[in-house]
C-alpha cells in the first residue's frame, strides 16, 4: 500500500526570501484587525459587559423583527437580538433592570418569556445567563491577564530555553495570532465571550507547541552546521519540519471541523475562532516567527555561547551519530 | 531501543488498563453502572452546561457587616460603661463614617472609659492586631475605629455561617447533589444540577430571615406615623408588606428567631389558609407566655427583615411556646419562609450577581452533540493517520484510542468535572494527540531518508523527537495552566481536560507505541518499514 505523503520528499520552499514579502502582508492584516476592533468593535457577551441574555429557540426559523418588536414593547430596556448558531434559536440580550433586588431580575426574565411564549407558541428557552456589572469587570480582568501571562510566561520560557531571538519572535508571533483572531471577531461580530478566552489561549498553546519544534529543529542545526549561513539554515529547518506542521495541522483541523458541524450551537462561536488560529498560528510559525530570527541578527556561534555558559542543560540535546 | 524488560512492559500495560477500566463506569448511565456492581467507582461529574441546572454566584454586602458591627459595638460600649463600677456617664454617641464616637462627661473619667473599652476589642490572628482601635481625640471624646483586619475577620465568620445557612437552605429544597463553595472572601458559589425553578431558589436565598415579634405601639399619632416619625422607643416600619403602608413598633423586640426550635407550613383550622407554625425554645415560649399574658388585646408585629408580616391582636396569653404566623400567603411561599426560618438567620445579607441557567433539554442535546463530534473526530484523525503512516500509524491509533479513555479515567478518578467546554478540550486533544506521533514518524522517516538501518532509523526518532515533544509541550501546558489557576466557569473546565490530555497523550504517544514498536521489531526483524 502506497503511504499518503502530504508534503513530498525535499521539499524545499525558499521561506526566508519572500520573507520581506510576508512581513509586508503580516504588518498590513495586523493593522486591519487592530482597525477593526478599534472602528467596529467587539461584540461583547453579558460575561463581559453584565446584563442579562436569555436563549430561545422557536420551533421554525425566528423572525428577528417580530420578536425585536415584542421585546422593545414590553419596556425592559434595548435588547440586542442575534441568531445563534441555527436560524431557529435567538439569544436576546438587555441590560440588567437599574434595582439591584434579585427579583427584578427575574421578573424581567419572566416577562420576556410569557411575552415572546405568547406570540410564538412552542418556543422554548433552553438558557438565560445574568451577570452583574461588577462580575463582568473582574472576568474582564481576569480575561485579559490571563491571555497577557500566558504570552509572557511562554516567551520567557522560550528565551531562557534558547536564545533572546527566540523569546522575542515568540512574543510578536503570538500577539499576531491573538490580534489576528481579535480582528476576526470584531469583523464577523460573533459573540465575544469566556469561552473564547478560552479559544485564544488555546491558540496560544498550539501556536507555540508549532513555534517550539521549529525552533527546536532550527537549534539543533545550528549546532551541526556551524558555517551555515542564517537563512539557508532557517529555511531548511522549516523545510523539514514542514511534513510535521502540516501533518499536525490537518488532524486538528480535523477535529475541530468534526466540532464545528456536529459539536452544537453553543460552541459554534469557539470552534471557529480555533480554526482560524490554526491557520494563523501555522503561518506565523513558518513567517513570522523563524523570519524575524534573521532580522534580530541570530547567529549559528550564538549556541557556542550558551553552550558553554549551561553546558548541563544543553548536554542532553547534543546530537549524537556521525554528521551528514 | 529493542530491549524492552518484561516488567516495563507490564507496568505500561496495567496502568493503561487501570486508566481505561475507570473511565467505562462513567460511560454507561447510573443505574446500569449499579447493576453490574460498578455503582461505588468514581464517575466523572457533569457541569451544569451538560446535566441542566442553575449556577449562582452570591456576594456578601460587607458594608452591612460593618453597620451590623458598629450598631453591636454601641451596645456593648452603653452596656460597659453604664452598668459597670463606677458608672461612667456619656453623650453625643454618633455612629458617622463607620466609626463610633461620643464624648465622657467627666474628664476624670476618660482614662478609666478607655480602660474598660478594651477589653470589648479582641486581638485578630497572629500579628497581635486588634478587632478595634480606641483612641482619644480632644481630651474628652473617644473614638473607636473598626480595623481592616477586625472587619475582614468578622466577614470571615459571617461568611461561615451564611455559607451553613445556604446549604442548609438548599437541602431542605430537596434538589439532589447541590455544590456550595465559599470563593474569595465575601462569595459563594451555589451550583444546582436540575433545578426547574431558579427564581425560588433565589429568593429563598435572598432572605435574610431575620425574624422578629415586637409590640405595636398603640400610643404613636398615626399622622406623625405616616410621616415616618416614632416617638422615642419605637420604630416605623412597612405594612402591610408591599404596599407603602406604615405601622409603628417598639424597638425592643419580645423575641428572635434565635429562640426557634422549628418552622413549619400548615393551615389555619378557621379559614383554610396556609400559615407558618413556628415553635420556641423554652426560654422563649416563656418570655412569650409573659408577653402575652401582659399584653393580652393589644396588636404586635411579626417581623421578618424588617418589615411587618402581619399585625395580629394578642386575643388569649399564648403559653404552649408555638405561634402561628399568618398573612397572605401561599402553601410555596409559607413553605419558603418556613424554610428559611427553619435554617436560621443569615449573619448577613447575600445578593446575587451572576447567574447562569441551563435547561436540561439542552443539556442532554449539548451531551449528543458532543459525544458525537468527538467520535467523528477520533476516527477522521485516526484513519488520515493509518493512511499516512501504515504500521505506525495504526500504533498511533492505538494510542489515541488508549488516550481518550485514560484521560476519562483520570476524569473520574480526580472527580474532575466535564463541561461544554471540557468536550471541545477533549476533541481538540484528540487531535493534537497525535502530535507527538507525527513528530516521532516524520522523523523517523527522515533518518531512514538520510540511510540509517530500520532499527537506528527508529531509535534516533523517538531520541530526537521526544526532545521536542517535552518542549512543546511544557510550552503548551503552561498555557493551560494559567487557564485553571485564572479562569473561571467554562475556562477552567476546557483547562482540566486540556491539561490531563497533554499529560495522557505524551505517555500514550511516546511510551506506549515505543514499546509496540519494540515489540514488533524484536520479532520480526524487519529490513524495511512502510512510513
Amino acid at each position: 500500500m502506497r503511504l499518503l505523503k502530504l508534503v513530498p520528499d525535499n521539499t524545499n520552499i525558499g521561506f526566508v526570501r519572500l520573507r520581506h514579502w510576508a512581513f509586508g502582508l503580516t504588518a498590513l492584516l495586523t493593522v486591519l484587525a487592530c482597525a477593526a476592533v478599534g472602528v467596529k468593535g467587539l461584540n461583547m457577551g453579558v460575561d463581559f459587559v453584565g446584563g442579562l441574555m436569555i436563549e430561545a429557540k422557536f420551533p421554525k426559523p425566528a423572525e428577528l423583527d417580530k420578536v425585536r418588536g415584542t421585546v422593545d414593547r414590553l419596556g425592559v430596556g434595548e435588547g440586542s437580538l442575534q441568531q445563534f448558531g441555527d436560524p431557529n434559536t435567538v439569544s436576546i440580550r438587555l441590560p440588567l433592570p437599574a434595582s439591584n433586588d434579585e427579583g427584578a431580575t427575574n421578573a424581567v426574565v419572566k416577562k420576556v418569556q410569557t411575552a415572546i411564549a405568547a406570540e410564538n407558541p412552542g418556543v422554548t428557552f433552553p438558557r438565560y445567563d445574568t451577570v452583574s456589572g461588577k462580575v463582568s469587570g473582574e472576568l474582564i480582568q481576569t480575561g485579559v491577564l490571563a491571555v497577557m501571562l500566558a504570552v509572557i510566561g511562554i516567551a520567557i520560557f522560550s528565551w531562557l530555553r534558547y536564545e533572546w531571538q527566540f523569546g522575542v519572535s515568540t512574543f510578536v508571533a503570538i500577539m499576531h495570532d491573538v490580534l489576528m483572531t481579535l480582528g476576526f471577531f470584531a469583523i464577523t461580530q460573533l459573540e465575544f465571550d469566556l469561552n473564547i478566552v478560552a479559544a485564544v489561549l488555546t491558540i496560544v498553546g498550539y501556536s507555540i507547541n508549532d513555534k517550539m519544534v521549529i525552533d527546536d529543529r532550527i537549534r539543533e542545526n545550528m549546532r551541526k552546521y556551524r558555517q551555515m549561513d542564517m537563512r539557508g539554515l532557517i529555511d531548511l529547518s522549516v523545510n523539514e519540519t514542514l511534513p510535521r506542521t502540516v501533518m499536525t495541522s490537518v488532524t486538528v483541523m480535523l477535529a475541530l471541523a468534526a466540532l464545528l458541524i456536529w459539536g452544537g450551537h453553543v460552541l459554534r462561536g469557539f470552534t471557529s475562532a480555533m480554526m482560524l488560529g490554526i491557520v494563523v498560528g501555522t503561518y506565523s510559525s513558518i513567517y513570522v516567527s523563524s523570519s524575524l530570527l534573521i532580522s534580530l541578527g541570530l547567529k549559528p556561534q550564538a549556541m557556542d555561547k550558551t553552550a558553554k555558559k549551561a553546558p548541563g542543560k544543553m548536554s542532553g540535546a547534543e546530537r549524537v551519530g556521525p554528521k551528514n | 531501543m529493542l530491549d524492552f524488560p518484561r516488567w516495563k512492559i507490564w507496568t505500561i500495560c496495567l496502568s493503561l488498563a487501570l486508566g481505561v477500566l475507570l473511565a467505562i463506569p462513567s460511560l454507561m448511565p447510573e443505574s446500569t453502572a449499579a447493576r453490574i456492581g460498578l455503582g461505588g467507582m468514581p464517575r466523572i461529574n457533569l457541569g451544569l452546561d451538560l446535566s441542566g441546572g442553575s449556577h449562582l454566584l452570591l456576594e456578601a454586602d460587607t458594608a452591612d457587616v460593618a453597620r451590623q458591627r458598629i450598631a453591636l459595638m454601641e451596645e456593648q460600649v452603653r452596656t460597659e460603661l453604664n452598668r459597670g463600677n463606677p458608672r461612667i456617664a456619656i453623650g453625643d454617641i454618633s455612629t458617622q463614617n463607620g466609626r463610633l464616637s461620643f464624648f465622657v462627661r467627666q474628664p476624670a473619667q476618660v482614662d478609666g472609659a478607655v480602660e474598660r473599652l478594651r477589653t470589648l476589642t479582641q486581638p485578630v490572628g497572629v500579628t497581635g492586631d486588634r478587632d478595634w482601635n480606641v483612641a482619644v481625640v480632644d481630651s474628652t471624646r473617644i473614638v473607636v475605629t473598626p480595623t481592616e483586619s477586625g472587619l475582614a475577620n468578622a466577614v470571615n465568620s459571617a461568611m461561615e455561617v451564611a455559607t451553613e445557612v445556604v446549604r442548609k437552605r438548599i437541602d431542605e429544597l430537596g434538589t439532589r447533589e447541590p455544590t456550595i463553595i465559599r470563593q474569595g472572601a465575601e462569595r459563594i458559589v451555589v451550583q444546582v444540577p436540575g433545578l426547574q425553578d431558579p427564581a425560588a431558589l433565589k429568593a429563598l436565598l435572598g432572605k435574610t430571615a431575620k425574624l422578629e415579634f415586637k409590640l405595636v405601639d398603640v400610643t404613636a399619632d398615626p399622622a406623625e406615623v405616616a410621616q415616618g416619625r416614632a416617638p422615642a422607643g419605637s420604630q416605623v416600619l412597612p405594612y402591610p408588606t408591599g404596599t407603602g403602608g406604615v405601622i409603628a413598633v417598639q424597638r425592643r423586640a419580645i423575641i428572635n428567631g434565635d429562640q426557634l426550635t422549628d418552622a413549619k407550613q400548615g393551615y389555619d383550622q378557621q379559614t383554610n389558609e396556609p400559615v407558618v407554625i413556628i415553635t420556641f425554645n423554652s426560654e422563649g415560649g416563656r418570655r412569650f407566655a409573659r408577653v402575652t399574658q401582659e399584653n393580652a388585646g393589644k396588636p404586635f408585629a411579626i417581623i421578618l427583615d424588617n418589615s411587618v408580616i402581619s399585625a395580629p391582636n394578642i386575643n388569649e396569653p399564648i403559653l404552649g411556646g408555638s405561634a402561628r404566623i399568618s398573612g397572605s400567603f401561599t402553601v410555596a411561599s409559607a413553605n419558603e419562609l418556613a424554610i428559611a426560618l427553619r435554617s436560621g438567620k443569615l449573619p448577613v445579607a447575600l445578593k446575587v450577581i451572576e447567574e447562569r441557567t441551563v435547561g436540561p433539554q439542552l443539556g442532554a442535546d449539548s451531551i449528543r452533540a458532543g459525544a458525537i463530534a468527538s467520535i467523528i473526530a477520533a476516527v477522521a484523525v485516526m484513519v488520515f493517520m493509518l493512511l499516512t503512516y501504515g504500521r505506525f500509524g495504526f500504533y498511533s491509533d492505538l494510542a489515541v484510542t488508549i488516550n481518550i479513555f485514560v484521560i476519562l479515567g483520570v476524569m473520574a478518578l480526580l472527580n474532575a468535572t466535564l463541561t461544554l467546554p471540557g468536550i471541545a478540550g477533549f476533541v481538540l486533544t484528540i487531535g493534537t494527540a497525535v502530535d507527538a506521533n507525527v513528530l516521532i514518524n516524520e522523523r523517523i522517516r527522515e533518518e531512514r531518508r538520510r540511510g540509517r538501518g530500520v532499527a537506528q532509523a527508529v531509535e534516533l526518532g523517538y531520541k530526537e523527537a521526544s526532545r521536542t515533544i517535552f518542549e512543546a509541550n511544557v510550552t503548551h501546558a503552561i498555557a493551560g495552566l494559567i487557564m485553571l489557576v485564572l479562569g473561571s466557569g467554562p475556562v477552567k473546565g476546557f483547562a482540566v481536560v486540556l491539561l490531563l490530555g497533554i499529560a495522557t497523550s505524551v505517555f500514550t504517544a511516546v511510551v506506549f507505541t515505543r514499546m509496540m514498536v519494540a515489540i514488533w521489531l524484536r520479532r520480526n526483524r524487519p529490513s524495511e518499514i512502510h512510513i
